[in-house]
């Protein structure tokens, strides 16, 4: 039993390079592009067994397994993929991919623009849920993979799965929406939008071509990153785990602006560690992508007529104390499945853990996973 | 199969649902009824429950489940969606009994409801004897009932007359489930009824 669930062990990324130029949404025109992936599982000879994992805000192509020599180097979501887990490598071919507008290997504004010969920075176009689906494409047919046994994601990735049921209804058997909602809300866009004003007004910001600069926002992006964190975890969780908790022994105040209670060392360390490594004009770009995402729009605002078009099945699952997307935005999406009489379940799974719930590996979440996939048929 | 065996009530529920029927089933438990349906009658159509295990192991038999609580209403459910909404021995634990007979017949064009009769003879024995009763099905004590309506048959078709709902059909089962033909509310322990709007 223990040498069946375990990690894919040690993994390498590929890069594949697409010279037609991509059309986005915003009437932009991408010439060319690289996507950076990884797969895990093999391909079947019919080709018929192919998951798509679709990251969220901060997430990208390194799902799981570790790289050859970095032991820290696990995949995000390392805990749903491998022999014998949700997505089980035994059975299913596994693809993730570092959306275009990344900061992890695929075109990005940390990427060379190959007209300027500059880092794109700044003038990297925007990007929309439908463009990543358009451009996940591409990889799709570079793979030889007519259609995907499921997309699956969770928060903004499971966006990219809605979008992609919905714009290539052919190429989509399953769709796993995980812990995300069909249109974000004013107080949604709110919070990314305070996150984004931290980054843009970062002295260290300069106009997003901060690399000609040799510096970057990083009290911006530390910023935005300790709210978004904030909005990942449930008040219950954060009053469990840190509740009024002082680092200093004496337990009285300090009286002063330096770190006294323990959420605030935490969510510091979060910040700066994000800081650390991930990149301003990404993190501007995916808000930005989170914000705009509202495939009922071209419908009159009716998210029935929206999906209509989708032949996929869905699985819909939504976590108790997720307030970012809470469980009625999961309903809502269901609700327009029910009314198109389209093959939908949906779980409410009771989690502590707010948002940030979908990476985690609950048994019933990873119950109701593996449940719904065993029964796809390849 | 042993779902005969099991839940003789299915049997009667299958026998009034046409093939093809778009079909809800309330408190659909495992989707065992659903599943039947599903392939002896090529129906069309989803389950809801509030229950993790029973959600799980809906999705596991392949059935399309909704986790959602029925005191909330049918609030997702268009107006006539469906054939046949089932309600298989779930109404005496729902808390609002008029709100779900109503929202039932506003998504379906007919409703199926079965339930414990507490008018069966041993029910009502027992508690002359001084005890609530305990049954096939009953199967929980006084303590650990998930029951919060307890009715009899004839107490069913006279709430059903007041709501202007009409039963077209009803068969009563005793414990054994095998059909009861005379004394329903005496020798019924487990009444299923197809209601429509009067």
């Amino acid at each position: 039993m223990d040498n069946k669930i375990s990690s894919v062990g040690i993994v390498a990324a590929q890069r594949a390079h697409f010279d037609t130029p991509l059309e986005l949404r915003s009437g932009a025109v991408v010439p060319a592009f690289d996507l950076v992936y990884e797969t895990y599982g093999t391909l079947n000879a019919a080709k018929s067994n192919a998951i798509l994992v679709c990251h969220a805000l901060s997430g990208h192509h390194h799902v799981a397994g570790m790289y050859a020599g970095q032991p820290k180097s696990l995949g995000w979501w390392d805990n749903i993929c491998g022999p014998g887990r949700p997505l089980d490598t035994d059975r299913f071919f596994i693809v993730g991919v570092n959306n275009l507008g990344g900061c992890h290997g695929s075109s990005g504004p940390c990427s060379l623009n190959p007209v300027s010969g500059q880092l794109w920075g700044a003038d990297f176009p925007m990007m929309t849920v439908q463009d990543w689906v358009k451009a996940q494409a591409r990889l799709a047919d570079r793979l030889g993979i007519d259609s995907w046994a499921a997309v699956v994601g969770g928060s903004l990735g499971g966006m990219q799965a809605l979008q992609w049921a919905i714009d290539l209804p052919q190429r989509v058997r399953h769709a796993l929406v995980i812990a995300a909602a069909p249109k974000l809300t004013a107080q949604n866009i709110a919070f990314n939008d305070v996150a984004r004003q931290a980054i843009l007004t970062d002295p260290d910001f300069h106009g997003g071509h901060f690399y000609q600069h040799h510096t970057a926002p990083r009290r911006g992006l530390r910023l935005a990153r300790m709210l978004g964190h904030i909005t990942y975890l449930s008040d219950d969780q954060m009053g469990e785990k840190f509740g009024r908790v002082m680092r200093n022994d004496s337990g009285d105040y300090n009286f002063g602006y330096e770190v006294e209670f323990e959420i605030e060392s935490y969510l510091r360390a979060q910040g700066d560690k994000f800081a650390g490594f991930f990149d301003a004009n990404t993190y501007l770009l995916m808000t930005k992508a989170l914000d705009y995402f509202d495939p009922a729009q071209a419908y009159d605002d009716d998210l029935a007529a929206a999906l209509k078009p989708a032949q996929a099945g869905f699985l819909v699952v939504s976590f108790t104390t997720d307030w970012r997307f809470a469980p009625s935005r999961s309903r809502e999406i269901v609700n327009a499945l029910l009314k198109n009489d389209q093959n939908v379940s949906y779980a409410e799974v009771t989690s502590n853990y707010g948002h940030d719930s979908f990476l985690l590996a609950i048994p019933h979440y990873h119950a109701i996973l593996t449940a719904y996939l065993g029964r796809i048929q390849l | 199969m042993n779902w005969k065996l099991d839940r003789p009530d299915f049997e009667v529920i299958a026998g009034w649902v046409q093939p093809g029927e778009r079909v809800l089933d309330l408190g659909c438990g495992d989707g065992a009824l659903l599943k039947l349906l599903i392939e002896t009658r090529g129906v069309r159509g989803y389950g809801v429950d509030i229950d993790d295990e029973n959600v799980l192991a809906a999705i596991a038999n392949g059935i399309n489940v909704i986790q959602s609580n029925l005191d909330a209403g049918l609030a997702g459910f268009v107006d006539g969606a469906f054939d046949h909404v089932v309600l298989s021995r779930t109404l005496q634990t729902i808390r609002r009994t008029q709100d779900i007979l109503d929202a039932m017949l506003r998504v379906g064009r007919e409703a199926v409801v079965s339930f414990p009769n507490f008018g069966y003879w041993k029910n009502r024995a027992a508690v002359l004897g001084g005890r609530m009763p305990v049954s096939e099905d009953l199967p929980h004590q006084w303590f650990d009932t998930p029951n919060v309506r307890f009715f009899t048959m004839l107490d069913f078709e006279t709430l059903c007359a007041d709501m202007n709902i009409l039963v077209r059909e009803r068969q009563v089962l005793d414990e054994q489930g095998q059909l009861v033909t005379e004394e329903h509310n005496f020798l019924g322990s487990l009444a299923v009824y197809r209601i429509t709007r009067a």
